[in-house]
């Protein structure tokens, strides 16, 4: 499975990568909503996207709102990975169309937790 | 290792006497980790100095007891059990005329796993009543629980965000859980060794990763006594590495999906 990770810190975007890659993914990286779009384009096996919400360009709500209008995409998982923590706004981005919420820091397990809940990792990966 | 023979045997002892927890040899790097922030407090140089120091000294072994007893919890921990509690186990004591759960969550930590209960009952069956009792030994986690309050990371650990902006308040740095779940639990202090909590008899008992920590008499003890206090077809949860089979055969185990519950056999007649 493909998994788009989307953060403009190169660090964050290396340390989700390896989460994921950890339980069998296959990342690929965008540091803003904009060049996340173009890959989604590019790719269309992309089954989960992760995303941070700050970023220059286009912010990961923008990038949640103009995938959503996207048929095509309807099955791409979408995860906020943020330190936005404010109740009203983890409310916009699930009514827009984000599936999950990681609230920044977190632990490898907390992502795995939540790929577990999202359906797209196994139980049993979770030793 | 840095930890003394000395200083392991003093603590298992005592934790074993205190909540029949059994720490074997090995576990020293659990001791020492979870008592270290305990003795850099103290200002001790290191946890045999610590330990040396509140030997005599009884009103700090329940800090002790309490720092190596405290599980690991996260919300919906290890998912299996609530799937099943929703799609199979409350359905079928509904169907049994059960509008009103009685539900025992033992070593209950800090009560993720008995709000977790509570919030899918509300949220799946809104005409079902549920009392939740949430029982642990240590007094710390128990008014955490009550609390209702956790920090971010705590949140991050398994609960699903549309259950987050559902059933919780951000109070500045933590997020607080709704008085109406708050008003479903009761936290009570409580030993599995004693006799079961009142506010039984109860139709679902969860007893989640306890029983790895116990040997196998008393496993038998505590499930005895748990037996004692459920309800007629109720259901037991246990964790996923834990069984009653060639511990106690008075229960029947079912497999739900992917989870393991085990019933009460009825008694034989004749």
């Amino acid at each position: 499975m493909k998994a788009l990770v989307i953060d403009d810190s190169r660090v964050m975007r290396r340390i989700v990568s390896n989460i994921l890659v950890e339980v069998g993914f296959e990342c690929i990286e965008a540091e803003n909503g904009q060049v996340a779009l173009d890959q989604l384009e590019a790719h269309s096996d992309v089954a989960l996207c992760c995303i941070d919400w700050n970023m220059p360009v286009m912010t990961g709500f923008e990038f949640v709102v103009a995938a959503r209008k996207r048929a095509e995409w309807r099955n791409v998982t979408l995860m906020m990975v943020t330190t936005e923590g404010e109740q009203d706004q983890i409310v916009r981005a699930l009514a827009a169309g984000a599936h999950e919420y990681v609230l920044k820091p977190f632990t490898p397990e907390v992502i795995v937790n939540k790929l577990q809940f999202l359906g797209l990792v196994d139980l049993k990966e979770m030793a | 290792m840095t930890l003394t023979a000395e200083t392991f045997d003093f603590v298992a002892a005592l934790v074993r006497t205190r909540s029949a927890i059994q720490l074997e040899r090995g576990k020293e790097y659990l001791v020492e980790s979870r008592l270290a922030p305990l003795a850099r407090s103290a200002g001790a140089i290191d946890v045999d100095a610590y330990v040396r120091g509140m030997r005599a000294d009884v009103t700090k072994h329940d800090i002790v007891v309490e720092a190596l007893t405290t599980n690991e919890t996260s919300w919906f921990r290890d998912l299996n059990p609530f799937t099943v509690l929703r799609s199979t186990v409350i359905p079928d004591l509904y169907a049994r005329g059960r509008g009103s759960l009685r539900i025992w969550s033992a070593a209950c930590s800090t009560g993720q796993e008995a709000y977790s209960i509570a919030m899918i009952i509300a949220d799946n069956f809104p005409s079902v009543r549920s009392n939740i009792v949430a029982t642990d030994l240590a007094d710390g986690v128990l008014e955490k629980g009550r609390s209702g309050r956790y920090t971010q990371l705590e949140i991050n650990r398994g609960l699903p965000a549309p259950m987050l902006v559902k059933h919780f308040e951000r109070q500045g740095p933590s997020f607080e859980i709704s008085s109406q779940m708050r008003s479903q639990v009761v936290f009570r202090k409580h030993n599995l060794l004693d006799s079961p909590p009142a506010g039984g008899p109860y139709d679902i008992v969860f007893l989640r990763n306890v029983l790895i920590y116990f040997d196998v008499a008393t496993k038998r003890d505590v499930l005895k006594r748990v037996r004692g206090a459920m309800a007629p077809g109720g259901y037991l949860f246990l964790g996923a590495a834990e069984t009653t089979l060639g511990v106690d055969e008075s229960w029947e185990r079912m497999q739900l999906g992917a989870s393991s519950v085990y019933r009460p056999r009825e008694r034989s007649v004749g």
